[in-house]
Formats: C-alpha cells, structure tokens, sequence
C-alpha cells in the first residue's frame, strides 16, 4: 500500500518553492496520508463501463475564433512586478543559457 | 579497444514551430513580432487567478493540417496538461502543454540523402503555449523580462531516434521546413525564433541494437548548426568511447563560435515536471469527418510536387527537389513555363543565378519581386540573341534589385547585344586596323592572334557585341584578306 513518507513531502515542496519547517511538513504528511486514504475508498466504487475523464464537466470542443482583442496597458503590467526596469520587469541576473 | 568509425549514431529531433496565428494559443492577445516589451499580455497569459485558457481553433485547426502532413494518427481525444516548472520567463510557474494525449502520433517523413530514401517516424505532435523571453545582457545584476511572446502557439514535432547521420537530420529539417511553408502555417524563420530546434545523439556499436547515453544538445541557431554540432559530437563520442570512457547523460550547448558542444553543468538532479490534467481546459475530440475535411484542405505537398515535376517537365530529380523546397520558387517555375518558356532555361535561371542571389542577400525566395513574365521575356531575350550570356546575368540581378521587367533594364542601360551586321563590320574593321601585327599573326598560322583580336573587340563594345557573330566575321575578314579602313 502506497504512503506518503517525509521526504516525498519535503521533495515535493521544494520543487513548489515551498518553505515546510518539520511541524508543518509532518502535519502536511498525515494530510496527503489521509487523503490517498479516501481516495482509496473511493477505489471501491466499481466504475466497469465507466468512460474514463480528465474533467468532470460534460463539455468539450470550447474553442475560440482566432481574433485579437485588447491587451493590458504596458504601464499596468509592469506596476505588477516587484521589480522592474521599463519597459521590462526586472528579475536576478539568470547565468544559465537555455 | 574499438575504432572511432564502428559507431553508429543514433539521433532524434524536437522541434518546436510558432504557429503564426493572430493571437496567442488560449487568449486573444496579439502575437505580433517586435511590439513594445510587455505590451501584448492579459490576465489570461500572465496567468493571474481567477481567469479561463481558451483554445484558439485556428492553432487546433492549423496543428490537424500538420499532422496529416506528416502522415500522423490524429488522437480521438486530447488534452491539455500543466508542465510545472519555475523559470522567470514562465510567469504562470507552469506551461500548457500536452502529455498522454497529444494532438497525433505515430507518423513518418521521408527525405531522400545520397538519392536513399529513408524514413523517419514522427513519435508525437502537440500544442503547447511558448514562454516569455530573457534579456540578459542589458544590466550586470538582472535579467530583463518580456512576456509578449509568452502563450504563443507552439506545435512539437518529435521524431523517434531514426535518423542515423547528421546529414540526414539535415535533410530532415529541410524537408520539414518546405512542408511547413507549403501549409503556410509558420514563418520558419529562425533568427526571430518561430523555429526552433533541439537534437539528441547516442552513439553504438554497428551491427547492435542497445542503444547509448543519449546527450541533449541545444542552443542550434540554424540548420547548419544542427549537422555541425551533431558531426562534432558524434566524433567527440566516438573519441571518448574508443579510448574506454563512459559518455556521461547531459544536456551540451553548441558554441556556434568554437564550433564546438560545451557541458551545461547545471542540472544536477533530473527534470520533474510533475504532470498534471489542466482542469481549465476541457477535452477535444477530433472525428474522422474533421480529419477528412482538414485533409481535402491539404495543398500538394513538397513530395507529391517532386514527383509531379519530374513527370510534368521531365525534370531530373535533383532540378524537381530544388525547385520545389520553397513553394515560392516551385510557384515562379510553374508560372514561368505556363507563360509560354520552356521548362529547362526557366529551371536553369531559378536553381542559378536566382539562388545565388537570395542567398547572397540573405532573403527567402518569397521575399524577391519577381514577375514570371519577366523570366519569360528574359530567356526570350538570350534566345533572339539580344542579350549575351553574361549581359542576361546583369540583367538579372539588375531586375530583381530595382523589381523591374528585363525590357525596362536593357533600354535604360543600353545593354541590349549587338548583332547588325553593319554594326559588327565597322568594329570587326576598327579593331583589325588597329592591329596589323595580329593580322601578320593569323597569317602565319598563329590561330590564338584570333582570340586576342576577340577581346579587344569585345572591350571596344563593352562587352555589348554578339560573340558568336564577331568571331565568324573577324575569322571570315582574315582569311579572305579583305580588311577595310574604318569608314
Ligand atoms: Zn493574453
């Protein structure tokens, strides 16, 4: 039976750029835990015949016609960065090519 | 100990095409190439909460047109997934792409190298958004950030590890291209980045089927940059692998300087994009009459062109390739001979002097104003012998620098060829006067005296006077001796 151990836990927030301390990763693991639980009663439900989905809504084919329309001002776009440097916004130097 | 040549390598391709539709991928900004900096986003590609991706159906249609092209099954259903990743170029921490169910797999394209036939299959095409771009060289400490390209209609092409030389990846690309420009779906252009290129190579013994640590290389800036780079990292495999080193699995930069691959060191553990359904965007389904219709809606392809050529004009087929890579030039060909020229002297100009020309300037053959009437009037010219051979080239790059007919060239440059008789005999007769010793020459059995009389001819018209022509006349006034005084 598949858990979720600490160091996925502390794995998986590091790729989120998330900052755990050990209480909050160890409450964050019993979460995950108790969720994969449930998902695991739910994979009770016989579900033969039931067309697999990756959405719940009954809907497909929403498509747009290939029409411009107004963007935000660049001023307004900008302003929402931290840092900037216009008409750019601004991030530390990036050495890596690629 | 194994020789450098008994490796065989082992290359696959991805590349990335901008669909030049008017607006992004799942919003309707702008996708307009070199508008001010930042000036072409919206809460939907900057990713801020609370806003709905739309698929743009031209893209869908456009990435249906491209798959069929390159023989591809269409997916009953795909969707879209988030590729999650942190870059500053990415401003919603994700990209939209796909993974499971992409648009098409399963497809090939054939290219001819060294007159062999080989195929490549086509793994997989998908649609996915680009990202924004990073300027890096403006300040010291930061890196400037431009989102207008970010969500911009991309469409993957990756083949499987078929190709098995650098010159048949270039082929490949090649071949790729002109498809891609027939479609008319993609500018193609590399400098401003609607086409981009990464390449994997791994290297075995011949004969054997397991394959070797694949190395990534990237940073390939045109199609010849992909067959330099994949020719120096086959040989640095190979080099390595003979003297008993492992190759190590990484991704290299191409040094389009050094003309070498450099290790980009910075990856130390591997990618986890961590793939998940874009709950924002709901599944497409793609019916075999939408197929069908998208596929009666196919122009003729570069392949099916060749092989029209070759039988509609008796072209080799090394002229019908040439001649129909770019759908411009295979267009001018065709529209030349429809005028009225025969099919040999248009394909002589086009493959010849018009090639040279569009490399030379660095142009693409659509960006040259050429009227195939012009071509037409052009051979007509060299064939009434009005123009000699070296006055219709200057002719030529005249007509296609100012964008005017030959006609208009000529008479305003007075380069029209001389051939009345009358004309020709009053230079024939001034050049043999000028030259008594060549005369003596001749006479006494020195036959090249004729060649040196030519070009002083020659220059004396300005090179204006028909060769042919010239030289019977002059060898005629020789031998009969009847040289007379300039009038
Ligand atoms: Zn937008």
């Amino acid at each position: 039976m598949t858990t979720i151990s600490p160091d996925v836990v502390t794995q998986v927030a590091r790729l989120a750029r998330l900052r755990l301390d050990d209480h909050a990763a160890a409450h964050v693991t019993q979460q995950l835990n108790d969720i994969l639980a449930y998902v695991r009663q739910l994979q009770a439900v016989p579900t033969d015949g039931v067309e697999p989905t990756s959405h719940v809504l009954p809907l497909s084919n929403v498509l747009r016609p290939d029409e411009s329309k107004p963007s935000l001002p660049q001023t307004s776009v900008i302003a929402l960065a931290p840092a900037t440097h216009p008409p750019f916004l601004a991030v530390p130097k990036v050495l890596e090519a690629g | 100990m194994t020789s450098v040549m008994s490796y065989e390598p082992v290359i696959g391709l991805e590349v990335h095409l901008q669909l030049k539709t008017t607006t992004k991928l799942f919003c309707g900004c702008s996708t307009k190439f070199g508008a001010p900096p930042n000036g072409q986003t919206c809460p939907v590609c900057l990713g801020l909460p609370g806003v709905l991706p739309v698929l743009n159906a031209r893209a869908f249609d456009w990435g249906i047109r491209v798959a069929l092209a390159f023989n591809c099954q269409l997916a009953s259903v795909m969707k879209f997934d988030r590729k999650q990743y942190f870059y500053p170029d990415l401003p919603k921490n994700y990209q939209i792409s796909q993974y499971d169910q992409p648009l098409a797999q399963h497809g090939h394209l054939e290219v001819v190298v060294e007159g062999q036939t080989t195929r490549t299959r086509i793994r997989r095409i998908h649609l996915e958004e680009d990202a924004g771009k990073l300027l890096h060289d403006a300040s010291q400490h930061e890196s400037f950030v431009d989102f207008n390209r970010a969500g911009v209609p991309l469409l993957e092409i990756v083949t499987e590890p078929d190709l098995r030389s650098a010159e048949t990846a270039y082929q490949y690309l090649i071949e790729l291209k002109s498809i891609i420009e027939y479609l008319d779906v993609s500018t193609c252009n590399m400098e401003e980045g609607s086409l981009r290129c990464d390449t994997n190579i791994s290297l075995r013994s011949q004969g054997t089927e397991t394959l070797g640590v694949k190395v990534e290389v990237k940073n390939l800036n045109s199609f010849r940059a992909v067959k330099l780079a994949l020719e120096h990292e086959q040989h640095r495999q190979a080099t390595a692998l003979a003297r008993g080193e492992r190759i190590a699995q990484e991704t290299r930069l191409w040094d389009a300087r050094a003309l070498r691959t450099e290790s980009m060191r910075s990856k130390e553990e591997a990618a986890d994009y961590r793939y998940f359904p874009e709950p924002d965007l709901v599944p497409f389904m793609i019916t075999p009459e939408q197929v069908e219709q998208v596929r009666g809606q196919l122009p003729e392809l570069p392949a099916q062109r060749r092989a029209r050529f070759q039988q509609q004009y008796q072209l080799c087929a090394y002229d019908a390739n040439v001649l129909t890579q770019s759908r411009a030039l295979a267009h001018l060909f065709e529209e030349a001979v429809r005028a009225g020229t025969p099919a040999k002297p248009v394909a002589n100009w086009l493959m010849g002097e018009f090639l040279a020309y569009v490399k030379d300037k660095s142009l693409e053959p659509a960006a040259v104003k050429l009227d195939p009437v012009w071509l037409k009037d052009l051979v007509e010219l060299v064939q009434r012998g009005r123009l000699s051979g070296p006055m219709a080239k200057t002719v030529f790059t005249q007509m296609l620098d100012r964008g005017v007919p030959p006609q208009q060239v000529v008479g305003e440059r007075g380069l029209e060829q001389i051939s009345d008789p009358a004309h020709l005999e009053r230079l024939a007769d001034e050049v043999l006067q000028a030259n008594q010793k060549s005369i003596e020459d001749y006479r006494r059995g020195k036959t090249s005296a004729l060649l040196h009389l030519m070009g002083q001819a020659m220059r004396l018209s300005k090179g204006t006077a028909n060769p042919q022509q010239l030289s019977a006349l002059l060898k005629r006034k020789l031998e009969q001796g009847q040289v007379n005084a300039p009038q």
